[in-house]
């Protein structure tokens, strides 16, 4: 596998370097990714199956520029269609379908954008996932949030104006248990009117608890559908068990969360392939849960500390928005989120064909909104950042930046009942 | 004409057009008002809970009905909350039932909309259902006390039209409550047919709000509800269905 991921801190010792670096050359030293492990709740289910075998099927390669046109003259998008919208045949068309997606937007969403900001609680991990900033093995600086740390956070992103929260983790649960998440969700409930997790995958009657603190929608990325590239990129941890996070979303239903996001990470296998499983994800789990809200992200790999040299360059801007057109036309009721690893003017240009929330007043540091905010310095209280971000704009630079593009920004359109 | 007056929970109006709230923006609710006349304005309770700067709640001007609808609730135990929530917001009397378990569609659940009304008719509410057209259900509607009932013309934001047009004129023949034509109304002229067929208002967003003149079109469906009342009132032209009139009547030889 491609090892330019692998990374040695200086601050290992000489066991868990050689630990490290067995991971990273034995896959015998490996646990089996497809089982779960003690505790992990199993759910009957055929999503999987159905998204799996679609995936295995499709040969991007086999669409033809006629298959992309009949797409585009159907009115409504089969899988089929989706198939074809993905492939590389539909590149020359990407000025049609940018054309149908954003009619299929304002069909849905009119011209409103939806505002958010995520705040990280926490950054420790117990899962070594090469790719990320934030795994076991990087040295960075660990913290964790108090819940008076995390209401100071809070009522600093809340008096930006802020209405919707989305509070995330990294994947420990020793360091950050449900209990203590519950908490922070309690919290949040008190400054906001929307409350999002991203954390990681817990059982069904966890997040049945942690709906009734608060929280009302589930973020789990998938990362890759790859299972094969699954395994060689988490190497260590709960989060390398691959089918336990497939199924997050459906028991965040069945807990009764509102709704659910989903996502591959970009980049890191075949992304036409992974763009049409995350797709697919969301159509199979509608179908068997009607009511549930849901709705899709786009991220690419950015530069992580420690690790400047990741750079994949195979998910150019013209092939995300090919993925993002062909999202809305596939499934035009889902929500489009588009983080801040993306620029602002392509932040700018997809909200008017594809995209319906974006995030401003970004930090993904840990307990720095007050410096980040207001310009008060307070190192000590500061864990280091999961990833880079490429538009910094604040909440109101957001608001004003939307409006002038003739959109309608929106702080809240949820209630909690 | 002026005395013919859309009667909903004992208030009168003279316009028959209702702003629905899907995609809102104050330009929207401004030609609503003032273009197309409308009286009634829809009110997405959860979009009206915010500290946001531009609160509707602000700009409706005096003498504009609010009418708050439940969107977002997935049965009636959740809409009746948000009816409540509605009514402590200062919202007044008015709610219009919005009950989606579907996400895709958001068509209306019709069962959990008559549970909704029942409850809310009773707690002195002017209950206003959006449904789709079942004339069983638009009973049980009338029976738990509705104001009206709000059949869909086609799916929500779909501006296709009368899809469901007979079983509309279904429900304008045997429910003796205001039928308001709801979702799915994509131009004037299908605005005007609806009307023709004897709906007491329409209701729209969709079709203003994508529209390249809002003014403009606002006044459109003015015109065209105004047009398709008075055809209705007026009693419609018969309208031959099989071939030619007979100009010498079948019957001529008949001598007493």
């Amino acid at each position: 596998m491609d090892n330019q991921f692998f990374v040695d801190s200086a601050y290992l010792s000489p066991e868990a370097l050689a630990k490290k670096h067995r991971l990273e050359q034995d896959p015998f030293y490996r646990k089996n990714h497809m089982e779960y492990l003690p505790g992990m709740e199993i759910i009957q289910s055929d999503v999987c199956e159905n998204v799996m075998a679609q995936m295995h099927a499709y040969d991007a390669s086999q669409y033809t520029a006629a298959d992309v046109k009949a797409a585009l003259a159907h009115e409504t998008c089969t899988i089929e269609d989706f198939k074809a919208l993905l492939s590389p045949a539909a590149e020359p068309f990407l000025e049609q379908m940018a054309q149908r997606a954003r009619l299929e937007t304002s069909k849905h969403f009119g011209n409103t954008v939806y505002l958010f900001t995520p705040l990280y609680i926490a950054n420790y991990c117990e899962n070594y996932c090469v790719y990320c900033g934030f795994n076991c093995y990087n040295h960075i600086k660990r913290m964790k949030l108090s819940m008076e740390q995390i209401e100071k956070e809070m009522k600093v992103i809340a008096n930006s104006g802020m209405e919707e929260i989305l509070i995330l983790t990294g994947e420990s649960r020793g360091q950050s248990d449900v209990a203590y998440i519950g908490e922070a969700c309690k919290m949040a409930r008190k400054y906001f009117r929307m409350v999002g997790l991203e954390i990681y995958p817990v059982n069904t009657d966890e997040y049945k608890y942690l709906h009734e603190c608060g929280a009302d929608y589930v973020t789990v990325f998938q990362e890759t559908y790859d299972t094969d590239k699954y395994e060689q990129l988490h190497l260590l941890g709960h989060k390398r068990v691959w089918p336990y996070r497939f199924d997050a979303q459906e028991r965040a239903l069945r807990g009764g969360m509102r709704g659910v996001a989903f996502s591959a990470l970009l980049g890191l296998s075949d992304f036409r392939k992974d763009a049409l499983a995350s797709a697919l994800h969301v159509y199979y789990l509608q179908r068997k849960y009607p009511h549930a809200e849901m709705s899709l992200s786009c991220p690419r790999l950015r530069p992580i500390i420690n690790n400047d040299q990741i750079n994949p360059l195979d998910v150019g801007e013209k092939q995300l928005c090919q993925v993002l057109c062909a999202y809305r036309i596939f499934l035009p009721f889902v929500g489009i989120t588009v983080s801040s690893r993306e620029s602002a003017e392509f932040r700018n240009g997809i909200v008017k064909i594809a995209a319906t929330k974006v995030s401003a007043g970004v930090s993904t540091g840990i307990g720095d909104h007050e410096s980040k905010y207001t310009g008060k310095e307070n190192a000590d209280v500061q864990g280091d950042e999961q990833f880079e971000i490429d538009d910094n704009r604040s909440l109101d630079k957001m608001y004003r930046d939307i409006s002038e593009e003739g959109l309608q920004p929106v702080l809240n359109d949820y209630l909690y009942v | 004409m002026n005395n013919d007056k859309l009667i909903l929970g004992g208030h009168e109006f003279n316009s028959r057009f209702i702003l629905g709230s899907g995609k809102y923006s104050m330009k929207l609710i401004e030609a609503a008002i003032q273009d197309a006349g409308a009286e009634i304005i829809t009110l997405a309770v959860r979009r009206a809970n915010t500290k946001e700067q531009e609160s509707i709640l602000d700009y409706i001007p005096e003498g504009i009905t609010l009418l708050p609808n439940t969107s977002g609730a997935r049965n009636a135990e959740e809409a009746v909350r948000i009816a409540r929530l509605a009514r402590e917001l200062g919202c007044g009397n008015f709610v219009k039932i919005e009950i989606m378990r579907d996400s895709k569609y958001l068509l209306p659940d019709n069962q959990e909309t008559v549970k909704a009304t029942e409850i809310l008719a009773k707690e002195g509410f002017v209950v206003m259902p959006y449904m789709y057209p079942d004339l069983n259900v638009a009973r049980d509607l009338v029976n738990a006390g509705a104001a009206c009932v709000m059949p869909l013309a086609s799916p929500i934001g779909s501006n296709k039209g009368l899809a469901t047009k007979e079983f509309i004129q279904i429900l304008i023949d045997e429910i003796d409550l205001p039928v308001i034509v709801d979702a799915g109304i994509g131009r004037p002229s299908q605005a005007c047919e609806a009307m023709e067929m004897g709906a007491a208002a329409i209701m729209a967003n969709t079709a203003l709000a994508t529209a390249g003149d809002l003014p403009m079109m606002a006044s459109a469906f003015r015109q065209a509800i105004e047009a398709g009342r008075k055809a209705y009132l007026s009693g419609l032209g018969r309208v031959l269905t099989r071939g030619a009139s007979a100009s010498d009547p079948l019957t001529g030889f008949l001598r007493d």
